[in-house]
């Protein structure tokens, strides 16, 4: 029966040429093995158009917003800074340089808690009352790579390395194909969703740019095929040499390893770079900012974020970096119902918020306000490991994460260790099948301190 | 500030992933018992009062047990896991219905206390509880279980023979094929026949042997539900069917008769005492296949389903250890 539909299918999407159904056959290509099918709940969201969030009172900037060397402010307090004037920066190469996104004056420098829950230094700014949001202090300099160095991008799916490091591909991995993650799999977002199809003609430039930079020979841009609209978009602007590719809805899609995957069918090897492959894999957010940057100078001071679950206006807001999360969640309308937890990012692996009061920053994607009905139990509400296997079904690395789970759980590192805990790429796929809900990747993260300290290369 | 203080009051600081599959241990027992109800509904209508009270009697025993020695071993209750009441569902329906009731509460018993709580509760035990606690009282009271047709079973069988014999009396099909074939076939015991009546009614041996049919219905379901994994049921009946072709007897009337199915769908694909692996539950489904088969054909205890899976059970650790997937990544190529 599903043999003839998929024939049915293909045949008749060949002889019409439908771009949709083109999408569907797609489909049987991208798959890879393991992962889930959580609820998406997009649809609060994936219709808002992106729109402004005001300025807020104060803006909070941590002068780590990226992995690598945090940056040291280049401002004192009492001094007023322009719209993208740099306020941090480092001379290291793994870093990216911090932009005040308001006119305002330096108001404070001091630790400050992020999303991630760690305390940072961070610069607080007080806007003017008057902003022009449409200029800003243009970043200077010669050839690309400097230009996306200079304007502090960073990946914006959620990682945060610094851009320009992985523009500069080694000589003897080269890269031959540029994947743009557009994806987003995880539940709830629908930022990467909106700018692809409200700025089809930016990603798709942000996918040349890089290309031209790294000198590979294409670039695909892929998106999991819950979003007919975005693909067809992408495709009316794409032209030669941008291929657009609609996956199989199934998360982690985005994760950088099953995306290769799906796409060139090589498997990152254990311990090495991505590029080893010839791949070389950007979120189309970042690759929206790097064609911004290139083409008008502009540094990154804002970002999409995705507010939603239950706010009184979930949408998708433009929000100038350093926005408090309480204040944004102010400008959605605040809290209805009853709240589980407040998340940065996506539910399946986005840190809770311990405090409100935390900057947006550049890795942000959404504040997802978690209704409590579809909150996770407490982790310490887990039962004993029943063996049903379902852990190992789902992981996407072919782990058997009960194996390191049971290990961990009783302090036995070395048994934990025999079963790849490095290879993890915490997804969260195991924890969310587990039927007695074991926290498998807590769990999981301890048995890779473990193996880390032992001096176990990942 | 109304947003902040009556989040910050309610919302909860946990690791992520933040949300969970609806899938939990109680409602994974529900859909066993589910899929083990047509069989069990027919065996009591067909059967009448003596298969309802072996259900009660096994039920009650390993619920009673499981309940009593949580209260002793101050622990928590853990009923409502479920799987207590799967393990009675599962004993009763792998035992004749005339067992004496003392037999069918020590099973229960055993089954629970030695097979799974002396372990340290449920995901801990190495081998099936229903099945301990079966194999412990076919083992302790061997004359009583065995015993001459029409103690422990419903009824015995009487088919009409060929070749000189006016009918065949045995305990079971299975018991009759075994004698019919030991005797060279001078019975010509006809095994396609028994087709029809062990799909749909045969009231000879166990509750669980009531209708095949029925065992397969709640087999599919529990696949299509993604609780069971097809590779212990494939390879299991295919091992089982493929040995009885080769060792010259008819491989359906082999898979339809005795303890296969029951076994095959509901017994060695129990969680806790099986491969998570999948290769390893390939294995784990052939190997029962073959015990079972090697058992039936050349064993001297009709038993030859319950000692197939205990063993294998107790070989499930090595084989996940032997069958441990490659990670993704570790390839040669690629650099």
């Amino acid at each position: 029966m599903r043999t003839i539909c998929v024939c049915l299918v293909l045949y008749i999407s060949r002889s019409i040429g439908s771009t949709w159904l083109q999408g569907v056959v797609d489909l049987g290509k991208g798959a890879f093995k393991g992962g889930i099918h959580p609820p998406d709940r997009k649809a609060a969201t994936a219709g808002c158009p992106v729109q402004w969030a005001p300025v807020p009172a104060r803006l909070v900037l941590p002068m780590s917003q990226h992995l690598g060397a945090p940056c040291v402010p280049t401002v004192e307090k009492g001094q007023h800074v322009g719209r993208g004037e740099v306020i941090g920066s480092v001379d290291a190469l793994v870093s990216a340089p911090v932009h005040s996104p308001v006119d305002g004056e330096v108001t404070a420098i001091g630790p400050w808690l992020t999303t991630g829950g760690t305390r940072v230094t961070a610069v607080t700014i007080t806007p003017d009352a008057e902003q022009d949001l449409e200029s800003y202090v243009r970043v200077q300099a010669d050839d690309a790579r400097a230009i996306v160095r200079a304007a502090g991008i960073v990946g914006m799916g959620g990682a945060t390395f610094p851009t320009m490091v992985k523009l500069m591909p080694s000589a003897d991995t080269p890269v031959d194909t540029v994947i743009l993650n557009g994806c987003e799999c995880e539940p709830f977002l629908t930022c990467d969703h909106r700018l692809m199809l409200e700025m089809p003609e930016k990603v798709v430039e942000g996918a040349r740019k890089i290309t031209e930079i790294v000198g590979a020979s294409r670039a695909v841009i892929c998106l999991e095929d819950n979003k007919p609209d975005a693909v067809e978009a992408l495709r009316r602007v794409a032209g030669d040499g941008v291929e657009v590719r609609a996956l199989p809805t199934h998360y982690p899609q985005g994760a950088e390893k099953q995306l290769i995957w799906a796409i060139l069918r090589k498997e990152v090897s254990h311990g090495k770079l991505p590029a080893t492959t010839g791949a070389l894999v950007h979120n189309v957010a970042t690759a929206a900012a790097i064609a911004d940057a290139i083409d008008t100078g502009r540094p990154l001071m804002e970002r999409v974020v995705t507010v939603t679950g239950n706010v009184a206006r979930p949408g998708n807001y433009r929000v100038l970096l350093g926005t408090l999360v309480s204040d944004l969640l102010e400008y959605a309308g605040g809290t209805v119902g009853e709240v589980g937890r407040v998340i940065a990012g996506g539910p399946m692996t986005g840190p809770a918020l311990a405090s409100l009061d935390v900057p947006v920053a550049k890795g942000t994607s959404g504040i997802v306000v978690l209704p409590l009905k579809d909150a996770a139990p407490r982790v310490e509400d887990d039962q004993p490991c029943i063996r049903c296997g379902r852990c190992s079904e789902s992981c996407p690395m072919f782990l058997l994460p009960y194996a390191i789970g049971n290990y961990a759980a009783r302090g036995d590192w070395n048994g934990a260790g025999r079963f790849n805990p490095l290879d993890c790429i915490e997804c969260g796929c195991c924890s969310f099948v587990c039927p007695t809900n074991r926290p498998l990747v807590q769990l999981i993260r301890l048995a890779k301190a473990a193996a880390m300290l032992k001096g176990v290369k990942p | 500030m109304s947003a902040e203080t009556t989040v910050e009051r309610r919302a909860v600081v946990a690791p992520p992933p933040h949300i969970t599959s609806p899938a939990t241990c109680s409602g994974i027992m529900l859909w066993v018992v589910i899929a083990l109800a047509p069989a069990a509904l027919w065996a009591c209508v067909s059967m009448g009062v003596p298969a309802i009270r072996m259900f009660a009697l096994s039920v009650g025993s390993t619920l009673a047990t499981e309940a009593v020695w949580n209260v002793i071993a101050r622990k928590p209750q853990t009923l409502k896991d479920g799987s207590a009441l799967v393990t009675g569902v599962v004993l009763a329906m792998s035992m004749p219905p005339m067992t004496p009731w003392w037999i069918a509460v020590a099973a229960g018993f055993i089954a629970i206390a030695l097979g799974k709580m002396l372990f340290g509760g449920l995901g801990f035990n190495l081998f099936n509880p229903a099945l301990v606690g079966r194999a412990f009282v076919l083992v302790s009271w061997a004359g009583v279980m065995a015993s001459a047709p029409g103690r422990g079973w419903f009824k015995t069988l009487d088919v009409a023979a060929t070749s000189g014999y006016d009918a065949i009396t045995g305990a079971t099909r299975l018991a009759v094929a075994a004698a019919d074939r030991a005797a060279g076939g001078v019975y010509g015991f006809d095994l396609a026949a028994q087709y029809q009546p062990l799909l749909w009614r045969n009231l000879e041996g166990s509750l669980g042997e009531i209708s095949a049919a029925l065992l397969i219905l709640g087999g599919v379901v529990l696949l299509a539900k993604g609780i069971i994994d097809w590779r212990i049921p494939v390879g299991y009946i295919g091992t089982m069917g493929l040995l009885s072709w080769a060792f010259g007897s008819d491989p359906i009337f082999n898979i339809l008769a005795g303890g296969v199915l029951l076994g095959a769908f509901f017994m060695a694909t129990d969680y806790v005492s099986s491969p998570m692996t999948r290769n390893g539950r390939l294995a784990f489904g052939v190997g029962c296949g073959m015990l079972n088969a090697v058992g039936r054909f050349y064993g001297s205890m009709p038993e030859a389903t319950t000692f197939a899976i205990l063993f294998m059970n107790g070989l499930a650790p090595l084989l996940d250890r032997v069958f441990k997937p490659r990670v993704f990544g570790w390839v040669k190529r690629n650099g």
